[in-house]
């Protein structure tokens, strides 16, 4: 994987909320879900960025309000210097050709209707792209994600699951953009068919020098393909570190849960780990905890900290910055643990 | 049992049935009718439980794992042709009447399901509804009893304030407080054995942990012995000691979860080792096993495997595998050339494929010429030809707009 170069998008603290209405006839707004408050990341060129949280973290929110299929409430998102907040659909539009997104389920993302191979080609036709050579690069589009091309006459529902993921990167590729949006790309498939749908990308993104988005909550998939990984909870992005030290040292309580949670295919490394198990459920969005909102579940705050320790963690939001461990957390008291 | 024996110890499968024998599975087979004909689901699959044994049955989606489970609870729609023999404690299961089955399902043997949201009664209490399972099996116990042994279960599994939460009702609980409530239904009555089909496999990983934690919990307490469905290989890593992979409706390899994980003697599980990203170690690149599986439809001969194995002879298409033992003690697998796996990395068996080379290259080669195109032209630009420019991509942005509108059609 090669260095990545300078920032294409830029994320300034974004937030999205949607109204929560009350029932009945008036349908008062009765309070808002905190879905994302105040992201702020870069993504840079030849880049791969994993953004990782479990349901209700906000991070298939971020991935859809960058691109602007969500209106953010505030904050900022720009493409190379240009701000996409605000814009129309149709000036967004000559922007989609660099901005794509791959969704997560294959069996809802494409039209049943049309031929896999028209699927592929709707992008460029939507963008004038579609001439004399079209159908030629189709066929390509197709080879090149592992199809057989002669199958572009068939029907999305003729393939598997694994294969019609590869058919929603085609269509991504289609335009050639420079950023895609990977939300939860690979997490509908079985093992070993997510495993040849990874190297696929990680191969268009080193290859192509592509800029990729990844949205997923499996850590050990972003081990594999992420360059910096951003662990979100809540709305929040709670830290942010190059892949390999944040697995290496997490710092913040939430990641340390995180990985200390997720289970390792190797039974002797398995009984001899340490777990750190956090109490309880994700709060409600719609009333997240004052303060740090990780708050109520952390391990630290419950067993570690002293009672006036505490009062930071419940009256002050703790700012995503670099507190002496070398990159980004949002933590009072992020202290770095080796867990693997 | 004693308390604290999770079943982690070694312990190899006795080649005939002890008296501590739970379940004995021999040659269960399923098949279900369809339209097109007879979609065998289960091939013959074969496990012994001892007590207090933990066994991992790992599979895709499609194996028959799950069908396997619900083939021993008797829970099958009356369509499916179920022959071979489940045994309880020595005596058959298959052919019991519904009634018989349900003296024995809860308190011979229970099950946890993959999603707690249908398991449950929405309409019931969670209380209620742990205490319908006890008094199921002790008609004798008082409603007074039930209800603090209901509580005292929820307390067990980890729900905070169990008194409180008996009279809630399912929706009004969390996804892993839900399967903790299936979790206590399963320990109610004591089973020998406790079949949890993907207990998690719905929950996040930090739920997972906590779930996890509170079926260990139950087995402890129960001293049952677990056999644990999952599509997931390191959930079965850390909590069964013996292990069987599923594919296409048979068991293809078997062992202890050491042998499986360190040893594995079938491609297909060397495959499934090699595709799984980890998180403890930098890979190089994954080995995903090229194909999907075969249709259990008309079923061609030979190894189902075959078509997708990059070991596959001759033989491999005429003859089917048995499942046959591989080295000193229980390691068996279902693969003509097992001993040529002895030490092999799925690196060294399968294939990295990713991205087709040449129309990578054709396609990074092509981006070039167009960036650098662009560039020249930029340069050669005067005023007159960028406003002549800016129209024409005004043109363009309306017939774009046109072909959307068809385009969407």
């Amino acid at each position: 994987m090669s260095a990545p170069g300078e920032p294409v998008l830029r994320v300034r603290d974004l937030v999205k909320h949607f109204p929560v209405r009350s029932r009945g006839v008036v349908r008062r707004k009765i309070g808002d879900v905190h879905a994302v408050c105040g992201v702020s990341f870069d993504l840079h060129e030849n880049e791969t960025l994993g953004l990782v949280g479990e349901s209700g973290s906000g991070k298939t929110t971020t991935a859809r309000t960058l691109l602007n299929l969500e209106r953010p409430t505030s904050g900022s998102v720009s493409y190379r210097d240009r701000e996409l907040t605000g814009l129309s659909r149709r000036q967004m539009r000559p922007l989609r050709e660099e901005l794509q997104i791959v969704f997560q389920d294959p069996y809802a993302s494409l039209d049943p209707r049309i031929s896999v191979r028209d699927i592929i080609a709707e992008p460029l036709r939507i963008h004038g792209r579609y001439d004399e050579a079209g159908r030629a690069e189709v066929h390509d589009l197709l080879r090149l994600v592992g199809l057989n091309p002669e199958h572009g006459n068939r029907y999305a529902h003729e393939f598997s699951g694994g294969q019609r993921q590869r058919i929603g990167i085609a269509r991504a590729l289609a335009l050639r953009p420079k950023v895609v949006v990977l939300d939860e790309p690979v997490s509908a498939l079985d093992v070993s068919i997510q495993a040849g749908v990874l190297n696929l990308l990680m191969d268009l993104q080193a290859e192509l020098g592509l800029s990729f988005l990844f949205v997923a909550h499996d850590l050990s998939v972003m081990r594999h393909v992420a360059h910096r990984v951003a662990v979100m909870y809540l709305g929040r992005i709670v830290e942010l570190a190059p892949t390999r030290e944040l697995f290496a040292r997490p710092s913040h309580p939430y990641t340390q849960a995180l990985i200390s949670a997720i289970p390792l295919p190797d039974p002797r490394k398995e009984r001899a780990r340490r777990r750190i198990v956090v109490q309880g459920d994700v709060p409600s969005p719609i009333s997240p905890p004052s303060g740090c909102r990780f708050r109520t579940r952390c391990p630290k705050f419950a067993t570690q900290l002293t009672e006036s320790e505490r009062t930071a963690c419940v009256e002050q939001t703790p700012e995503l910055t670099d507190r002496g461990t070398g990159t980004p957390v949002a933590c009072h008291y992020a202290q770095p643990l080796e867990l693997l | 049992m004693t308390v604290g024996d999770k079943g982690y110890a070694q312990r190899p499968e006795p080649a005939t049935p002890t008296e501590d024998t739970v379940l004995e599975v021999d040659g269960l087979q399923v098949a279900f009718p369809s339209e097109d004909g007879l979609v065998r689901a289960v091939r013959g699959v074969s496990y012994r439980l001892e007590r207090g044994a933990g066994l991992g049955i790992v599979g895709e989606s499609g194996s028959g794992k799950s069908v396997t489970a619900l083939a021993v609870m008797g829970l099958l729609p009356a369509a499916a042709k179920v022959t071979g023999s489940v045994r309880y404690r020595g005596s058959e299961l298959l052919g019991l009447s519904d009634t018989r089955l349900s003296d024995i399902r809860g308190s011979g043997i229970a099950m946890i399901f993959q999603d707690p949201m249908t398991s449950l009664n929405p309409v019931h209490t969670v209380g209620a509804q742990i205490i319908e399972g006890l008094l199921r099996h002790n008609p004798d116990m008082s409603k007074r009893a039930a209800r603090d042994r209901a509580v005292e279960l929820l307390g067990t599994v980890g729900i905070p304030h169990p008194d409180r939460r008996a009279d809630s009702y399912p929706h009004e609980l969390s996804g892993g407080m839900r399967q903790r409530v299936v979790i206590a239904i399963a320990m109610a009555n004591d089973p020998a054995v406790i079949i949890a089909d993907e207990p998690t496999t719905a929950l996040d990983v930090t739920v997972q942990a906590q779930v996890l934690e509170a079926l260990e919990t139950a087995r402890e307490e129960t001293g049952a012995a677990l056999v644990l469905i999952t599509h997931d290989l390191g959930v079965v890593a850390g909590h069964t000691d013996r292990v069987a992979v599923m594919y296409a409706g048979r068991v293809v390899e078997s062992g202890t979860v050491e042998e499986l994980f360190y040893e594995p003697r079938m491609p297909y599980t060397l495959g499934l080792l090699g595709s799984m990203p980890r998180m403890d170690r930098d890979d190089d690149r994954l080995t995903p096993i090229a194909g999907s599986p075969p249709s259990l439809l008309n079923l061609p001969p030979g190894c189902p495997f075959a078509p997708r194995c990059p070991m596959r002879e001759d033989r491999c298409d005429r003859d089917e595998p048995s499942l046959h033992v591989v080295d000193a003690g229980g390691h068996r697998s279902a693969c003509h050339f097992a001993d040529r796996l002895v030490g092999m990395e799925a690196g060294a068996v399968f294939e990295a494929t990713g991205a087709d080379n040449e129309s990578l290259a054709r396609l990074a080669r092509s981006d070039s010429e167009a960036s650098s195109e662009a560039s020249f032209e930029a340069s050669s630009e005067t005023a007159a030809e960028a406003t002549a420019e800016s129209e024409s991509a005004n043109d363009m942005n309306g017939s774009t707009d046109g072909t959307y509108g068809k385009g969407s059609r």
